[in-house]
């Protein structure tokens, strides 16, 4: 447990819970493809393959596993099956290595800005509202004062879900109408959190296909008038990705991160998903920090993304 | 919509070319290409496996045919696989009930409320029918206001039970209800669920014995990846559901799910959703499908699309005037503002046949038309009907009016004198696609 840092027991705990199909999918495939092996072997490969893809870890990342492991195979004639599990632990701890943040603290921000801006975007459904609530909620929990800018004018009933969050977490939530201009709201709740000298604002947005040019403009014209009031907001972009989504995470992570300069990941839904794989896959592919992971829909379902301990938990140690 | 897919296959297809016979050894290559591309686009690894080793079958078996290039025949085989697994035709609902009763389940985030407003509408204005939606989720916050905000949309009415936590007896009582104010469809919303969860997935299965459906949709999102045949076993194995819904099919994934749900779970893909709007859900039509994954285009969609946005009698008056040559730019306008409603201008060039590869990097600008819009709104109604009087200082204050330079002016009357022509030369109005070619669009 040492290995977890700021992770306490309790969470691991819930992370474990959260991710319990993905760990026993992983490993019951895993056991199932060592199982009166006693060598690594093509055919151990093959279906270390097949295990990889259907956890959506993508094609390619799937292969760069693959050959790596491969390549200690061939480097170590002595590799048994059964050690196949530590090693696929080694390679897919080292992938996240390349690129996550340095285990992200919990939930802190940057003493330097204030207000510290967050604009949360994604396609529809992903659970972007969701994650501001529980967003919201930590940050409070960590006696931050927060505001909500309700940027969603666009869904049906998306402000009063998010005012409903409001009431929970107990924190201000500034809104407009719906179908009024999601800029102006972001202006309004920057000049509303500036006034009242909040640490934190959290910007929903309409959910939007990352396909649709004007959609993903619009984003660029709320940034720029967030900047009319706080000039290097906003701090952070976050992007939220539904963790049983396929191959169209990469393409959603791509196509968000080059219209709006996303800085960090949130990850969610990765509870009841047999997957947590496209962690790994998006991990592999972007050079954006996965920093949330959402394993459930209590309040207190989002943690900072931890990946040893994601790891660990993926494999179940 | 599919893109990567198609294009990919396009490649697979390519190594074959050259190649006067398909044999095991020129054939292990492609097919190794079409499961990979298969698997790229989230189609269930076993899905995958089955089918390339079908296609390998079929065209191993029909090796002696020398008439057709081997490429041209793995197209066909892969095209007529891929129609197979999705289900060969399309699927009608079933709505033979005094009320008949609809009800949607599925995962979180899928889209089932939207799907549940725009089904509504759909039978509604399609169908005739009076339906009564229920607002069946009582968990998500604010999820009972979405749906009411959709049924004023549409002009539905929709059954709430003010703080109710017993989703089961809400229904119930929509019956009822349905049946004193004479509505014959009672679609009934869900929350989102994970199949993992016990408590959740017995509320719906209670929900299903109480109100007996006729009709059990299962709404997906068309993004999902390996996962959703696991979750649509799931659904079914508690529901026996009689159709899938796939939704958000305006994004650009590859929709891989739609291939595999449909083999693993045996159930027809029934109708897919295509945009935000109320009358974007389309009937799920798998040959068609098959042809746009391959990227032999969707033509018959398009012709459709463009069937409900055009009006008849509007047309004829305009065929009237373009033989007179009196096409004016108010036609040209009308004309503009018919193309836009039709949808966004990428997805209707995808839909035709060959277009999918070319347009692929082109990034069209669906605000193309605003220029042009503007230009035109800065005309008087006189300049409009009578462009001949364009001289150089009405262009100028057209110019300064619509916030353009007076060359992209001239530009604009230019190519409308050319379209004219070439109507001209025609002689009748019927064809869109050359009037398309001489807009300005795409480009920036």
């Amino acid at each position: 447990m040492g290995l977890f840092g700021s992770f306490s027991r309790d969470k691991k705990e819930r992370l474990d819970q959260g991710l319990s199909k993905t760990k026993e999918s992983v490993l019951k495939k895993l056991t199932r493809v060592v199982v009166g092996k006693s060598k690594v072997d093509d055919d151990v490969l093959d279906e270390l393959e097949e295990v990889l893809i259907t956890s959506d870890v993508g094609v390619d990342t799937t292969l760069k596993i693959i050959e790596r492991i491969e390549k200690r195979v061939a480097k170590d004639k002595f590799i048994n099956a059964s050690e196949l599990d530590k090693i696929l632990k080694e390679e897919i701890t080292a992938l996240l290595a390349e690129n996550a943040l340095n285990s992200s603290a919990d939930f802190e921000i940057p003493q330097q800005s204030k207000p510290y801006v967050i604009m949360v975007v994604g396609v529809n459904g992903v659970g972007k509202t969701t994650t501001i609530g529980k967003l919201a909620h930590k940050f409070k929990s960590s006696g931050k004062k927060v505001v909500l800018g309700a940027g969603d004018t666009f869904r049906a009933a998306a402000i009063d879900q998010l005012e409903i969050w409001a009431q929970r977490v107990d924190v201000p939530l500034i809104k407009q109408k719906m179908g009024s201009d999601p800029a102006s709201v972001a202006y309004d709740a920057l000049s509303s959190a500036k006034a009242t000298d909040a640490d934190v604002v959290i910007i929903d947005t309409a959910g939007r296909l990352h396909n649709k040019i004007n959609l993903m403009n619009e984003l660029t014209k709320i940034k720029n008038v967030m900047q009319k009031v706080v000039p290097d907001a906003p701090h952070e972009i976050l992007l939220v990705l539904d963790g049983s989504t396929g191959q169209n995470a990469f393409e959603q992570a791509k196509q968000f991160t080059l219209a709006t300069e996303v800085n960090a990941l949130a990850i969610t839904k990765l509870d009841g998903t047999a997957k947590g794989g496209v962690v790994i896959g998006v991990s592999d592919q972007f050079k954006v920090p996965v920093k949330y992971i959402g394993i459930g829909e209590g309040m207190d379902d989002l943690q900072p993304f931890n990946r040893e301990a994601f790891v660990d938990s993926l494999f179940g140690n | 919509m599919f893109e990567n897919l198609s294009e990919r296959l396009e490649r697979s297809f390519k190594i074959l070319k050259g190649q006067g016979t398909i044999t095991e050894i020129n054939v292990a290559e492609t097919l190794k290409d079409i499961r990979r591309a298969l698997l790229d686009a989230d189609v269930n690894f076993k899905t995958a496996k089955t089918f390339t080793e079908t296609v390998k079958d079929e065209a191993l078996g029909q090796n002696v045919l020398t008439a057709v290039k081997p490429q041209q025949m793995m197209v066909k085989i892969v095209h007529d696989e891929l129609t197979k697994l999705m289900g060969g035709s399309s699927t009608d609902i079933n709505l033979d009930g005094k009320p008949a009763v609809i009800l949607i389940a599925g995962l979180q985030g899928s889209g089932k409320t939207t799907f549940t407003g725009k089904l509504a509408n759909l039978l509604k204005s399609k169908r005739s029918k009076n339906p009564l939606l229920v607002a069946g989720d009582v968990y998500r916050p604010a999820a009972i206001n979405q749906l009411q905000v959709l049924g004023e949309q549409i002009g539905v009415p929709v059954y709430t039970e003010e703080g109710s936590k017993d989703p089961v007896k809400i229904a119930k009582d929509a019956i009822k209800q349905a049946k004193q104010n004479g509505n014959d469809l009672v679609i009934v919303d869900t929350a989102g669920r994970l199949a993992v969860d016990e408590e959740m997935m017995k509320e719906i299965t209670a929900i299903k014995n109480a109100v007996k459906p006729h009709e059990i949709l299962f709404v997906v999102d068309s993004m999902t990846g390996q996962d959703a045949v696991n979750t649509a076993k799931e659904f079914n194995d508690r529901l026996d559901f009689d159709g899938v819904v796939l939704t958000k099919l305006d994004g650009d994934t590859r929709g891989g799910a739609a291939l595999s749900i449909r083999s693993v779970v045996n159930k027809p893909i029934k109708f897919v959703g295509t945009g935000e709007k109320m009358d974007a859900l389309d009937v799920f039509h798998p040959n068609r499908m098959a042809d746009r994954i391959l990227g032999m285009g969707d033509i018959v969609s398009l012709v459709e699309r463009a069937q409900e946005q055009f009006d008849a009698e509007e047309a004829q008056k305009l065929q009237k005037k373009i033989a007179k040559n009196q096409f004016s730019f108010n036609d040209f306008l009308s004309q503009i503002q018919q193309i836009k409603k039709m949808g966004s201008l990428k997805d209707l060039a995808g839909m035709i046949p060959g277009m999918g590869k070319a347009i692929k990097d082109m990034d069209f600008d669906d605000d193309a038309f605003k220029e042009v819009e503007a230009i035109i709104y800065s005309m008087t109604p006189d300049e409009r009907e009578n462009p001949a009087i364009l001289n150089g200082s009405r262009r100028k204050r057209i110019a300064a009016g619509s916030g353009s330079s007076i060359q992209e002016v001239n530009r604009l009357i230019k190519q409308f004198e050319d379209t004219r022509k070439v109507m001209k030369m025609m002689g009748k109005g019927k064809n869109l696609s050359k009037m398309m070619a001489n807009l300005p669009m795409g480009g920036r």
